[in-house]
């Protein structure tokens, strides 16, 4: 009889423990996941959200993201809170591998445990999908792990955000959101040749993917010290603003994450942001006159419709050229991609329009479009270096051949 | 054997402007829509981009957005003894084809009609008397009044952005704008577009002469503006390509730049382009639809099951649809019986070129709404028993307009009828571009017992189908109208002190051969009653409570004046009845 209570017990035990976390809890996570745009990598092109198998391209070969739903097999099924905290605060997985530095840990290890444990319960409410993940190919010796420890021993050190309590709130709430889970730095910041970001060069802007990821610090001249504090939440809130429009990988991630983000957030990120020290600037070589007077002419025939005889563009439609990101970058490739084969706004929730650039790459040769490029990088205020036209030549092969 | 879809809610039959309204209202309300378009997809940056768009010879001279006759046209013939031929030429109007239909090439003048208008017949008569309508005109008063539209010619001015200045604000007359206009219940969304050279001296010159001048409604954005619907346009930069043309800066409206960016993401809506609507399908009794068929680009025949369908093509193309599906009765001018396809009219547009010699007047500038323009002359805001002659029903507005002058369409004011060519040609150019200006009037078309639409016995499309024959002559009454109102076209050019160049007035036979307008009206007109009309008030079919149609084909008779925002705010005000009754409990929403 008493084995047969102890038994009832057990029957019900397992129940308890499946109790499902808090509500606000479950929430916070939802909202905290969307910050990390966890979705952007944890998902396959087509395929189930968080479930994993979308191939990150690195200099070192292909990884694939992993399954992140509650899927016993091929998913976090079987992880505990520990678990979960280990792989966003040490960068290990469950049974205590390292895991490539694809998984942005150098940055999520700044999330404190609640938020972790946050994300967590709310992973454990999705939909299970049994998706085993395609294995990584890397080039050797990078297909061992072990070598991650070494890299880690160059430039992972675990650690937790210390709050700086000479900042105001809102600044350390920015640097958090930043420096920790919205890992910014993954595409903004330069890496070194061993792909670990650059130190000093903090989101002093950095090429990654065929497009560069424009300097968002606080420099007036290529970074964000001229926006408004507003302008910096409504363009990560709806994906444009007055100035400026995302494009390419960054309006995925208004698109996934930003957009989802509390006004209060995003402000703190704005002041974080223009706190930041740009680069030191270089005095860029001048275009000559012959180009800028090519370049004008393609400016006004071709460009001048929309973006304006002094490039001001249109609010919210059409961007303005002095000071954009991409067109003052160091790397022009955005703003010579953009020119080649256009570009198309996402539709966010509270911008429903999708105003998109035109392809030009039937229309104009390489050389008019390095005069047209060096024309915009040059004017107004710009002072970009000039672009010469093997620049073009070369990505328009690049394009081609993706 | 057609391939049957899974059903949905409604179905769309055309994806122009009163389509992309169809979509927005059903879901945003959760419903399952398919719009089904016979062209091609058209985006702004696309198709429309201003590095390729301003391409006069692509688009206006040969046509690029238009409808080719080999793939849809119509026979003609002047009245029901004769033998109608096809138009195998694109002529007297232009019609669109592609997603945002012809509401993407129009010139965007953005007029409401007067309150008289919508009580045409009784009102003339209450003033006139009877006898001002000849017996065999079938002109008659509107399904709906001024105030029952009036909400939804507001809402339809914020949805596409309109550029203008308001006249009557609740009764309160307000200067600049029209005076004679009917009350709105607020301004327009955006300021007008600015004056030229050429609509300061118009306008000047009407005040002179006692007229009441005033900038015509545009739906190109005179500012940057966000509509209800959270979509974005661009401010108007004057380039002059506007009727032929989409427009790629998002400041001439088209359901690309007003409607469609929110309705292409909603859930439930799927647009199948290339995919041309051969007939409704009904039950055995014929008065239920239960969907449509329709052929895809590959020549695979489709069946599409939908609870409502929406007819939303061109007005020529809906009653031919609703002919070819046997739904309602056709119309037949020897027993005046069957509603579809009586009451089809067509605007009378007339002009008076004139030049002012040794001026400039900048004409490459400009936008298809940026006009200044007069109403003393439109619907009875003139005493018709004072015009030199016998009166007439009928009236339109004047006005000069500064489109933007390309350079082949304008080659010289009457240079085609001197046959020029040559150095006299370019002389001429040289002497007229810069100096010619133009007043026009648009001038309203009345029907008649013998103007209608109806099924060709001998032409057939590339689907089998008989073509849609047009009967249609210009009548004694209208051509009284037309001389009066280019007479008053004259008298404003000469007070301008121009030369005048050309008289362009309508007269019998009609021309089929030269493009005037593309304002077709009629064929399925709303009425009051069913023995009047296709539709009530909501467009729904007197005959078939679960089919819808909406476009100018619902007008009695063409007003005096541009037809798109009529056609706009009667389709949304039968989507908010469609929305607020119909969903909820299907059935006739007005008894017969």
């Amino acid at each position: 009889m008493k084995a047969l209570w102890l038994l009832a017990a057990l029957l019900v035990a397992p129940a308890a423990w499946a109790q499902s976390p808090p509500y606000p809890q479950i929430e916070r996570g939802r909202y905290l996941a969307a910050v990390g745009d966890c979705v952007a990598c944890h998902t396959a092109p087509g395929g189930p959200a968080f479930a994993g198998g979308l191939g990150l391209a690195t200099p070192f070969g292909t990884i694939y993201a992993s399954n992140l739903t509650p899927d016993p097999a091929t998913g976090l099924g079987r992880w505990s809170e520990d678990d979960f905290w280990n792989a966003l605060h040490n960068g290990r997985d469950r049974a205590g591998a390292h895991l490539y530095p694809a998984m942005p840990y150098t940055w999520t290890t700044r999330t404190t445990r609640a938020d972790s444990d946050a994300i967590f319960a709310y992973l454990r409410t999705l939909p299970a999908v049994a998706r085993a993940k395609p294995a990584n190919d890397l080039y050797p010796p990078l297909n061992f792990r072990i070598s991650v420890a070494g890299w880690n021993r160059l430039f992972f050190t675990p650690g937790t955000f210390t709050p700086d309590p000479k900042k105001s709130a809102a600044w350390n709430r920015g640097a958090y959101l930043v420096t920790g889970l919205g890992h910014c730095g993954g595409c903004h910041t330069k890496l070194n040749l061993l792909g670990a970001a650059e130190t000093g060069a903090a989101l002093q802007g950095n090429t990654l993917d065929g497009w560069y990821a424009p300097d968002i610090t606080g420099d007036r001249a290529t970074g964000l010290g001229g926006w408004k504090a507003d302008e910096i939440v409504a363009y990560l809130q709806t994906g444009r603003n007055a100035r400026a429009i995302a494009t390419g990988p960054m309006a995925d991630v208004v698109m996934h994450s930003t957009q989802f983000m509390t006004p209060a957030d995003l402000r703190a990120i704005a002041t974080y942001l223009q706190s930041l020290p740009g680069p030191a600037s270089t005095p860029a070589a001048a275009a000559s006159p012959k180009v800028q007077t090519a370049g004008m002419a393609i400016y006004r025939d071709n460009c001048a419709a929309c973006h304006g005889a002094s490039g001001t563009g249109a609010a919210e439609l059409i961007p303005a050229l002095p000071g954009d990101g991409a067109v003052v970058g160091t790397d022009p490739v955005s703003v010579l991609r953009v020119i080649l084969h256009g570009a198309t706004a996402n539709r966010t929730r509270s911008a429903p329009s999708d105003p998109a650039m035109p392809a030009f790459d039937w229309k104009l040769t390489d050389a008019q479009v390095a005069a047209v490029a060096t024309f915009i990088r040059s004017n107004w205020g710009n002072r970009a270096s000039p672009v010469d036209a093997s620049t073009v030549g070369d990505l328009r092969t690049r394009l081609r051949n993706n | 054997m057609a391939t049957r879809k899974p059903a949905v809610d409604a179905v769309i039959c055309g994806f122009g402007a009163t389509g992309a309204l169809v979509a927005e209202a059903l879901t945003a309300q959760g419903l399952r829509v398919v719009a089904l378009e016979r062209g091609s997809m058209l985006t702004t940056a696309g198709d429309f981009a201003p590095a390729i768009q301003m391409d006069e010879l692509r688009f206006q001279q040969r046509h690029g957005l238009m409808v080719q006759p080999a793939q849809s046209t119509q026979t003609f013939r002047y009245n029901s003894q004769a033998e109608a031929l096809p138009m195998r030429d694109i002529g007297a109007w232009q019609i669109g084809t592609g997603v945002g239909g012809s509401a993407t090439h129009w010139a965007g003048q953005a007029f409401r009609l007067m309150p008289d208008e919508f009580r045409l017949r009784s009102h003339l008569t209450a003033r006139y008397g009877a006898d001002l309508f000849p017996d065999d005109m079938t002109s008659q008063d509107w399904a709906v009044s001024y105030d029952e539209l009036e909400p939804f010619y507001d809402r339809y001015e914020k949805l596409l952005g309109v550029s203008g200045q308001a006249g009557n604000l609740r009764g309160t007359i307000i200067p600049g704008g029209n005076p004679l206009e009917g009350p709105r219940s607020d301004h327009y969304p955006n300021p007008p577009l600015l004056r030229m050279k050429s609509t300061d001296l118009f306008d000047r010159t009407a005040k002179s002469l006692g007229l009441h001048p005033y900038p015509c409604a545009a739906a190109q954005a005179s500012r940057p503006y966000t509509n209800p619907l959270g979509v974005r346009m661009g401010a108007c930069t004057y380039c002059g390509f506007c009727s032929g043309f989409g427009c790629g800066n998002y400041s001439k409206s088209s359901p690309q730049t007003t409607i469609l960016p929110v309705v292409m993401q909603r859930d439930g809506f799927e647009l199948r382009v290339r995919s041309v609507v051969t007939r409704i399908l009904t039950d055995n009794l014929g008065k239920h639809a239960t969907g449509v068929e329709y052929v895809d680009a590959s020549g695979e025949t489709f069946e599409q099951p939908a609870d409502m369908v929406f007819v939303c093509s061109f007005t020529l193309a809906n009653s031919h649809l609703l002919l070819v599906s046997g739904i309602g009765e056709a119309y037949d001018p020897a027993t005046g019986k069957g509603t579809v396809g009586r009451n089809y009219a067509f605007q009378l547009w007339g002009a008076s070129d004139f030049l002012l010699a040794g001026q400039t007047f900048d004409p490459w500038i400009g936008a298809g709404g940026l006009g200044q323009i007069i109403d003393d002359y439109d619907c009875d805001n003139f005493d018709h028993r004072a015009v030199p002659g016998k009166p007439f029903v009928g009236g339109g507005y004047i006005g000069l307009f500064q489109y933007g002058n390309q350079p082949i369409g304008t080659l010289a004011p009457g240079s085609g009828k001197d046959a020029m060519w040559g150095s006299a040609l370019k002389r001429k150019m040289a002497d007229t571009y810069a100096g010619a200006l133009q007043v026009q009037a648009m001038g309203a078309n009345q029907s008649y017992k013998d103007c209608y639409l109806s099924l060709d016995p001998t032409y057939k499309d590339p689907y089998g189908r008989p073509l849609l024959r047009v009967t249609y002559d210009i009548k004694d009454n209208d051509r009284l109208m037309s001389r009066f109102l280019v007479d008053q076209c004259e008298r404003i050019a000469k007070a301008m002190g121009g030369t005048i160049l050309d008289r362009i007035d309508r007269a019998s036979p009609f021309d089929t051969t030269q493009f005037q307008t593309t304002h077709n009206s009629g064929g399925t007109a709303a009425s009051a009653t069913p023995d009047k009309g296709v539709v009530n008030k909501f467009g729904q079919t007197w005959s078939t409570p679960n089919v819808f149609v909406y476009g100018a084909s619902q007008f009695p008779q063409t007003p005096g004046r541009n037809p798109t925002m009529t056609v706009g705010a009667t389709t949304l005000l039968g989507l908010d009845a469609v929305v607020k009754t119909y969903v909820k409990s299907p059935g006739a929403m007005v008894p017969a």
